[in-house]
């Protein structure tokens, strides 16, 4: 079972719903988060897990062997992204622009390129407390983060119930991390800009197929959040949570404090939160 | 001409609410670009009257004939994508284009189809000219979709000759990041004092380094924690960064947004001094730098 947590616009809280929300699961049963923002990742400031492996993740990018080239042009020819430039004596790889598709290696008639890795980020991985966590971090600047992004999901343990937290946007990095959930939770807040990037949200929904619920956050209630309302009644995706403005929690998530550990009364949100989702969870396990 | 750039690293520090506020301070003297073509929300404030819109077509997909096909599998060792199945079916969202299965396939029974992928536009503010666009949902080459603005913006901003040109950016450090840094004179990286903040800040600062893109600091919502606010200042002090502002939490930013206006146009209290301050800094310094 995996949920994963995303959001059209930036800062509107998915970090603080999917940690919180691990971290209540996990009284219950066994929980792995994958932080699938890998651009900027923050789960681990609030999760603090002891991070006990850490390993390189590459992209297969091609080296040229000049001996066998004979300047026929014909990897330049292929390849989609204008990765590999051939010139009289010459040829250039832009290694940035290279999506690691193979096509210059494979069509090479002289067979004279072969693939190098490239390291695009670190995967790391370690306990924190009950949770098993994994994080992936794009070095800066790296432009790709999709396949790291992809490194991260393949660690997904089918025995345990998965967070996935997912960056900003509605591109392909979030693509990359929600797909494959069984829910997804949407984190918004009641702004015109919220609502604007809710609906950019529930469409990558649509298109992705998958099933999901609405989290308000620093929600004030009444007149404001009315738009909101009716949209998401007629697209029919159900309000889950309303998170109320709370400078108490604001002060804690500066401080990388998980608020269910600190106030009771954010246990009960998202333990609310949690019967809410289409979960079974065995007691006890 | 300076070519002013607001990111964040982290989403939801302020980058659109004070790119709003800083069109209006210009007096008309900028072109804008809204660099964030996932969730583009610069024009929300801004009242724009569109002029142009153009489709953005970049990329094609592999669509398969199973006519022609044999099923002999070639196509599906090859793709590194994962996008065709094994009962051959090609998943548009996980193509990325490359082109390699139709090259290889023997019974060319694998065409590429070339997909529009968004939209760009043309618009008209009371302050300026704004180009920005909507990225298909789901799709790829965002990078090169925040390029196309851009160049758009600047060529305009050249043939109008503003003083400005100022990107509205994306949050996070990737390929839309890196395109809206590309040529930048400036970049203003808004930050809260967070611990997600300063850890976003580090790595977007690496990466304005990297593309030597001089960059400055606004701390906002300052007051949220003082200590993490101090933490920053010491560490852009440590590494000769200017901390262009401290604004704290006003009520009327929030007010302001709430009512899809500028703060600067909203209110005339200190939410609105501050800002105008900032971008007194952040403008002055850029032509200071000619």
């Amino acid at each position: 079972m995996i949920i994963a947590i995303a959001s059209g616009k930036g800062g509107t809280g998915k970090t603080t719903v999917a940690t919180n929300l691990a971290l209540v699961i996990s009284e219950k049963t066994k929980v792995q988060f994958l932080d699938c923002d890998v651009e900027e990742p923050n789960a681990h400031l609030f999760l603090k897990p002891e991070l006990q492996s850490s390993e390189p993740v590459s992209i297969p990018v091609p080296r040229v062997d000049l001996e066998r080239c004979t300047y026929c042009g014909i990897c330049a020819e292929v390849c989609a992204f204008n990765a590999i430039m051939v010139g009289k004596e010459t040829v250039l790889v832009f290694e940035p622009l290279c999506h690691g598709c193979g096509g210059c290696t494979y069509f090479c008639p002289e067979k004279a390129i072969s693939e190098v890795d490239r390291p695009i980020g670190v995967l790391e991985k370690g306990p924190a407390g009950p949770l098993s966590f994994v994080h992936g971090k794009l070095n800066p600047g790296e432009a790709l983060s999709p396949p790291l992004i992809k490194a991260v999901k393949k660690t997904v343990d089918p025995s345990a119930l998965t967070i996935v937290d997912a960056a900003p946007g509605a591109s392909c990095p979030v693509v990359e991390a929600i797909q494959g959930s069984d829910y997804c939770l949407l984190v918004t807040e009641p702004t015109p800009f919220g609502l604007n990037d809710l609906i950019i949200a529930v469409e990558l929904l649509k298109k992705l197929n998958l099933p999901g619920g609405v989290v308000i956050n620093r929600s004030l209630g009444g007149e404001g959040e009315a738009e909101m309302e009716s949209y998401c009644r007629q697209e029919g995706v159900p309000i889950l949570l309303r998170m109320p403005w709370d400078r108490e929690l604001a002060s804690l998530y500066a401080r990388g404090e998980p608020a269910v550990a600190h106030l009771p009364a954010w246990r009960k949100h998202f333990a609310g939160l949690l019967e809410q989702l289409p979960v079974e969870i065995e007691e006890g396990r | 001409m300076e070519e002013i750039v607001v990111i964040s690293g982290k989403g939801g520090t302020g980058k659109t609410t004070l790119a709003a506020s800083f069109a209006v301070l210009a007096g008309g003297d900028l072109v804008l670009a809204d660099a964030d073509v996932d969730a583009a929300n610069l024009s929300l404030l801004l009242t724009p009257e569109q002029l142009e819109s153009h489709p953005f077509i970049a990329s094609s997909v592999a669509v398969l004939d199973r006519e022609r096909c044999t099923e002999c599998g070639l196509c599906r060792e090859l793709c590194r994508f994962d996008a065709i199945s094994e009962d051959y079916r090609i998943e548009p969202i996980s193509c990325e284009g490359c082109t390699v299965c139709s090259r290889a396939c023997p019974e060319e029974a694998i065409a590429m189809e070339e997909v529009v992928s968004g939209h760009w536009f043309l618009s008209q503010t009371p302050y300026g000219k704004l180009v920005h666009a909507r990225l298909g949902i789901a799709e790829e080459n965002s990078g090169r979709l925040v390029t196309l603005v851009r160049n758009e913006a600047r060529e305009l901003a050249k043939a109008e000759q503003k003083k400005y040109l100022l990107t509205d950016g994306p949050p996070g450090i990737g390929c839309p990041v890196i395109a809206s840094l590309s040529g930048a004179t400036k970049a203003l990286i808004v930050t809260e004092p967070t611990i997600s903040g300063i850890h976003d800040l580090k790595r977007v600062l690496q990466v304005c380094r990297q593309f030597d893109v001089p960059p400055a600091v606004c701390i906002n919502r300052c007051d949220l924690d003082e200590e993490n606010t101090r933490t920053i200042e010491a560490y852009c002090a440590g590494e000769s960064v200017e901390v262009a502002a401290k604004i704290p939490f006003y009520r009327e930013v929030t007010e302001a947004l709430i009512r899809a206006k500028p703060v600067v146009s909203y209110t005339e209290g200190p939410a609105a001094a501050d800002i105008a301050r900032l971008w007194g800094n952040i403008s002055a310094n850029g032509s200071q730098a000619d």
